[in-house]
């Protein structure tokens, strides 16, 4: 299982949940996952997000994997200048 | 890639990097031979000119370009009908390069046209007849977000009812009312920033080439040849490797060539025309119609304990991104209270559109505008309770295991010794005179990995070529150099790094969000690795004794243990002289989506000196401290932090945007928008703190933001001490500054 921190505007979407555990072994399976489970999350899913593993951040992941018991935050999708 | 586990970093001993060798592009760049985007030329290439709306808001009801087509010397001309119109995220960026339905700012092109010389497209594009039905216009943050203000787009709404908010967010922890509840002594303040440029020199330009065989290729300047490759092919309907893209040299980016504006424009015209097109932006054009950073409204409330605990932050952001949406409110918001360890915090942005040309990326997007409304409270804080503004800073400062504002715990950070590093500077100490006032501020920036491609081939001569994706705009080349020959253990004079053209590599991502010496350096360190490893092998089949039995030693093959033998070492060059019969070329290469670029963090100190009389303002002294994890070429990690402290003092004093009530720009040009130069500026003194990114085998963490995140709230904390009131709207221009100067003599009066 692994437990994942949503953004605040996120949270609403999610029920009033700041933090949502699904099964998953990589990014694709969370996102995946968390959609599933919360249809209203998913817009903002596909619009994009950047996921953080352990503080590190993740900006086109799909299939990193996600060790056992780390840190997962997502966020909006990040760009730099 | 984690740090290299060689003992502790701060002990291992480098031999190239931490030099400072000549950068391999600088003679060209000094003696003009440097060939940058306008310098591109072919044989029977046009000339390319976009008509662009003068108003600010309008329907496009016709366009008729008869005329221009008839005109002797004219070979094709584009408007958006020569695109094919599209539903994915790539529709805005169409859109903006050529309007559709709707002109939606002052300077949005409307058709283009490919002649056989400049005079004679200037003659069509004035033969081009549109029929405008202007539309009310809005260019303000706060007025665009009102209930009856002119809206822009008819598919967006907000809660429920067509809307310029394109979009809210809101990011934090804890609870921020019983923050406010434990605090003493509460300050909340609203903020405004202006638009600003990036001002790089060199504008847009491109050369594009489509045969009728549908292959094309392009030069342009650009942060990033496979963006622009992608972005082109894909508006275009080409395939991708049907367009190879050479990145010039670039004149300054900051982020304003993290996207495309003329570069598809001149790709439809070339294959309409079956000619070579070139294009080159005006500085008129530059500033009506390439990407600014959003202008800002922010409310910010601290609260703070009397012996200086922060309870609690919050931000209220209101970020313009032009007219379409995706300002980087989000960033903004994220980066606000990044500093700081907070208990409880929130921060909650709007994405609003307005008639002003869509934004692009500005160093560190969204976050300077953000740092300048916390710090300037921060700094009021630590007035009000009495106590030194950079104590109040450690006291409260971010740092490993720290649960960020935005959300993910810091692993090790160095905030806290850039903190230490500013109040140890005599800078800090240092007596002021009449009228000057100081004033310090903290910045974050999150720095990005990403797609990164690096080709290492060592020559027979035993000199090395080195191919990296991602455009040099701060030296990047020498960084790279200087890794190879680390990690080969030649001299940086052996290896020369190209930025290699499209077709060349795979895939890079764009040169932003700092992430060039992190991503392409590690990709450069670990392609030397792997051409250790090759050459290694080639010694010893030279040797004909087990690989096993090789190392690899300050530029030498050596046997070691013991079943080497014993042998002469090898150098680089031998096993490259001898590589024909060994097996053929010696190479590296290394692909990787980079992750683990650690966050910087900077803490900046200002001097400045106010006329009371004039509102005039000067900037007499500054020192930027900051963390660059381990500075590869300290020259360039010093050039990046002068360059954002100049690009901040020009924020913070001068530029801005201004529109006039028909919604037009008025100061398109940098007679009339004001950006600093030598004479404006003081000497920048520059501290490199060194806290190892534990995510690259040198410790190197990106540099290129942070340092424009604290200055427009140092140097407003030191005006605002000048001047003896509190600024709290950008740009501190001398009319603004006498206008409060003047306001609160006349409420000290009453």
């Amino acid at each position: 299982m692994v437990q994942v921190s949503l953004w605040k505007s996120l949270q609403e979407a999610a029920g009033g949940k700041t933090e949502l555990e699904v099964e998953a072994n990589n990014v694709k399976q969370l996102l995946d996952r968390i959609a599933e489970l919360y249809p209203d999350l998913k817009p903002a899913i596909d619009k994009g997000v950047s996921v953080s593993i352990d503080g590190e951040l993740h900006r086109k992941a799909g299939f990193q994997q996600i060790p056992e018991g780390a840190e997962v935050v997502i966020f909006p999708r990040m760009a730099g200048g | 890639m984690p740090l290299d586990e060689k003992g502790n970093l701060s002990e291992r001993i480098f031999d190239v990097i931490g030099t400072r060798p000549l950068r391999p592009d600088g003679l060209d760049k000094v003696t003009g031979k440097a060939k940058f985007g306008a310098d591109a030329y072919a044989s029977g290439m046009l000339t390319g000119l976009v008509l662009r709306s003068p108003h600010a808001h309008a329907r496009i009801k016709s366009i008729d370009t008869s005329k221009a087509e008839a005109l002797p010397g004219v070979k094709a001309i584009v408007t958006s009908a020569d695109f094919e119109d599209r539903d994915d995220d790539l529709r805005d960026v169409l859109v903006n390069c050529m309007a559709r339905d709707k002109a939606l700012y002052d300077g949005h092109a409307v058709a283009a046209v490919a002649a056989v010389s400049p005079s004679v497209a200037k003659k069509a594009l004035k033969l081009i007849e549109v029929d405008y039905e202007e539309l009310p216009h809005v260019t303000d943050v706060e007025k665009a977000m009102q209930a009856d203000a002119p809206i822009l787009h008819d598919n967006l709404e907000h809660e429920g009812k067509p809307s310029n908010i394109a979009g809210t967010c809101e990011f934090g922890h804890g609870d921020v009312e019983k923050g406010f509840a434990e605090a003493d002594t509460v300050i909340e303040r609203d903020f405004r920033t202006e638009a600003t440029h990036q001002g790089y020199i060199e504008p847009h330009a491109c050369l594009a080439s489509v045969g009728p065989d549908g292959q094309g290729e392009l030069w342009c300047c650009t942060q990033g040849h496979f963006m622009v490759r992608n972005t082109c092919a894909a508006l275009l309907g080409m395939e991708f490797s049907k367009l190879r893209v050479t990145a010039s040299e670039i004149g300054g980016g900051f982020g304003g060539k993290t996207t495309v504006f003329l570069e598809p424009v001149a790709l439809a015209l070339s294959r309409k025309a079956n000619h070579p097109v070139k294009m080159v932006m005006s500085r008129d054009e530059v500033f009506r119609a390439s990407g600014p950073t959003a202008s800002s409204a922010i409310r910010v409330k601290i609260g703070v304990t009397k012996d200086g605990r922060i309870t609690a932050g919050e931000a209220e952001l209101k970020y313009q991104g032009g007219a379409f949406p995706g300002s980087p409110v989000d960033m903004g918001a994220m980066a606000a209270f990044a500093c700081y360890d907070l208990e409880n915090v929130k921060a909650f942005g709007y994405d609003v559109v307005t008639n002003r040309p869509k934004q692009a990326a500005y160093r560190a997007p969204g976050a300077p505008m953000s740092a300048f409304a916390v710090e300037s409270v921060i700094e009021e804080l630590a007035e009000a309770i009495g106590m030194d503004p950079i104590d109040l800073r450690l006291k409260n400062a971010a740092k490993e295991g720290t649960r960020s504002s935005y959300g993910p715990t810091y692993d090790r950070v160095g905030l806290v010794e850039t903190l230490e590093a500013a109040k140890a500077h005599p800078h800090y100490s240092a007596p002021l005179g009449p009228n000057q006032g100081r004033g310090v501020a903290c910045g974050f920036w999150f720095n990005f990995g990403g797609e990164t491609s690096v080709s290492l081939n060592v020559n027979k001569d035993g000199t090395v070529a080195l191919s990296v994706g991602t455009p040099d705009i701060g030296g990047s080349r020498a960084s790279m150099c200087q890794m190879a020959a680390e990690e080969l253990g030649i001299g940086y004079d052996q290896v020369r790094a190209i930025v290699a053209d499209t077709s060349s590599l795979g895939f890079n991502d764009v040169t932003e969000g700092s992430r060039v010496t992190f991503s392409s350096g590690l990709a450069t360190i670990e392609a030397a690795r792997k051409a250790i490893d090759t050459l290694c092998a080639r010694a010893a089949i030279m040797w004909d004794i087990p690989r096993e039995a090789v190392i690899w030693e300050k530029g030498h093959a050596r046997p070691s243990g013991h079943n080497a033998g014993d042998f002469e070492p090898l150098s680089l060059k031998e096993i490259a002289e001898a590589s024909a019969e060994t097996g053929g070329p010696i190479a590296g290469h290394h692909e990787i989506n980079a992750a683990g670029a650690g966050p910087s963090f900077a803490t900046h100190i200002v001097d400045a000196e106010v006329d009371p009389e004039t509102g005039a303002c000067k900037v007499t002294r500054y020192t930027v401290v900051q963390d660059a994890g381990k500075a590869i070429h300290p020259s360039y990690v010093e050039g990046q932090y002068q360059g954002g402290a100049v690009q901040g003092i020009g924020w913070a004093l001068n530029e801005e945007y201004i529109y006039g009530e028909d919604g037009r720009l008025q100061n398109s040009g940098f007679l009339d928008y004001r950006i600093p130069v030598a004479s404006d500026l003081p000497m920048i003194d520059t501290v490199i703190v060194e806290v190892p990114n534990p995510g690259h085998p040198y410790g190197v963490r990106g540099v290129g933001e942070t340092s424009i995140v604290p200055p427009m709230a140092a140097i407003a904390n030191a005006v605002s001490a000048a001047a003896g009131v509190r600024m709290t709207g950008l740009p501190m221009s001398p009319p603004r500054l006498l206008n409060a100067i003047d306001g609160a003599s006349k409420k000290a009066a009453e």
